[in-house]
C-alpha cells in the first residue's frame, strides 16, 4: 500500500520526485479493474505538471487496452503541459500491445531509468 | 473452415460481469492454453484477445459492471486432414445486442485513449466471428491456430452474422 500524498492503492508501488522529475513504479497486472486506480493516480501526478514523468513498468506482467488508454491519456496531458512521459522496463508481453496498437513509436520506451534520464 | 473437426477437452468458465474477475479468466485460459500446447507467445495473444472481449462485454454489452454472467468456452479443435490444430475461445454475454457488421476497429492514426479492443482482437486472433444469438446477448467466437501460416496474425477472416 502506498500513501504518498494523494497517491493511494496498490497499483502504484512507489513515487519519488527528483528535480522536477516524477518517478512512478507500477506493479501487477493492469486490466479494466486496476487501470481505474492507475488512471486516478497518474492524473493526480500529471496535475503537478512535472517536466518529466518516468513510469517504471518492470513489474507489470500484463496490460490490456484500458491500461494503454490510461497511458495515452497521461502522455497527452504531459505534452499539453510541456512535459514528457517516459516508460521504463516494459516487458515483452506488455510491449506487444504497444506494437499491435502501433503506439510503440508514440511512447518513449527505455530499458532503464538511467537510460531514460540520460 | 471446410474441414471436419472434433472438439477436445472443452472448458467452460462462467464469471460475473465485473472487472474484478477478469484476472480469474486470464489465469484459467492460460492454463488451458498451456495444456493444449500453445507457445507462450500464442497464449499471450489469446489471453489478450479474451481480455478485450470480456471488457467489451462488460462495458458495451452490459453498460458497466453488473451481476450478469459472461460465459467463456475454450476448446482445442483438431484438423483431421493435415490442417492446423486450433484453440477456439467463445465469449457469450446476455447484454445489449449490436449489429455485428458495426463492430469495427478504429483508425489507429488517430492517437487517443480507448477504442483499441476490436483492433487488438482482430490482430492477435486468426478468425473472429460476432453473432447475435436469438436468445439475446452477443457471442464472439475467436480462433487461434497453433502454428500460424505466413501472413497470418490478422483476423482476415472476420465473419458477421445475426440470427
Amino acid at each position: 500500500m502506498v500513501d504518498n500524498g494523494n497517491i493511494s492503492g496498490n497499483v502504484i508501488k512507489s513515487v519519488r520526485r527528483e528535480k522536477g522529475v516524477i518517478f512512478v513504479e507500477v506493479t501487477g497486472d493492469i486490466d479494466l479493474h486496476r487501470s481505474v486506480e492507475l488512471r486516478e493516480n497518474l492524473l493526480t501526478l500529471a496535475a503537478e505538471k512535472p517536466k518529466s514523468t518516468i513510469i517504471n513498468m518492470s513489474e507489470v506482467g500484463f496490460m490490456d487496452s484500458s491500461g494503454l488508454a490510461t497511458l495515452v491519456e497521461t502522455l497527452q496531458l504531459s505534452r499539453r503541459d510541456g512535459g514528457e512521459l517516459k516508460l521504463v522496463g516494459v516487458q515483452g508481453r506488455v510491449r506487444s500491445i504497444f506494437e499491435i496498437s502501433r503506439l510503440d513509436s508514440i511512447f518513449k520506451i527505455f530499458d532503464s531509468e538511467a537510460e531514460a534520464m540520460a | 473452415m471446410t474441414e471436419e473437426k472434433m472438439n477436445l477437452d472443452e472448458v467452460e468458465i462462467r464469471i460475473v460481469a465485473k472487472p474484478t474477475y477478469l484476472c480469474v479468466a486470464r489465469s484459467a485460459i492460460r492454463q488451458v492454453a498451456d495444456l493444449v500446447g500453445l507457445s507462450e507467445t500464442e497464449s499471450d495473444g489469446v489471453i489478450l484477445a479474451l481480455e478485450e472481449a470480456l471488457a467489451n462485454s462488460i462495458r458495451h454489452g452490459y453498460g458497466g459492471a453488473c451481476d450478469e454472467p459472461i460465459i467463456i468456452r475454450v476448446f482445442k479443435e483438431v484438423a483431421e486432414s493435415g490442417g492446423q490444430d486450433a484453440l477456439v475461445a467463445i465469449v457469450r454475454d446476455f447484454g445489449r445486442q449490436v449489429d455485428p457488421a458495426s463492430i469495427k476497429s478504429r483508425d489507429l492514426e488517430d492517437v487517443r485513449p480507448g477504442g483499441l479492443g476490436v483492433h487488438i482482437i482482430n490482430s492477435v486472433m486468426d478468425e473472429v466471428e460476432y453473432s447475435c444469438p436469438a436468445e439475446g446477448g452477443m457471442q464472439l467466437r475467436m480462433v487461434k491456430y497453433f502454428a500460424p501460416v505466413q501472413g497470418s496474425g490478422d483476423a482476415s477472416d472476420v465473419k458477421t452474422s445475426c440470427s
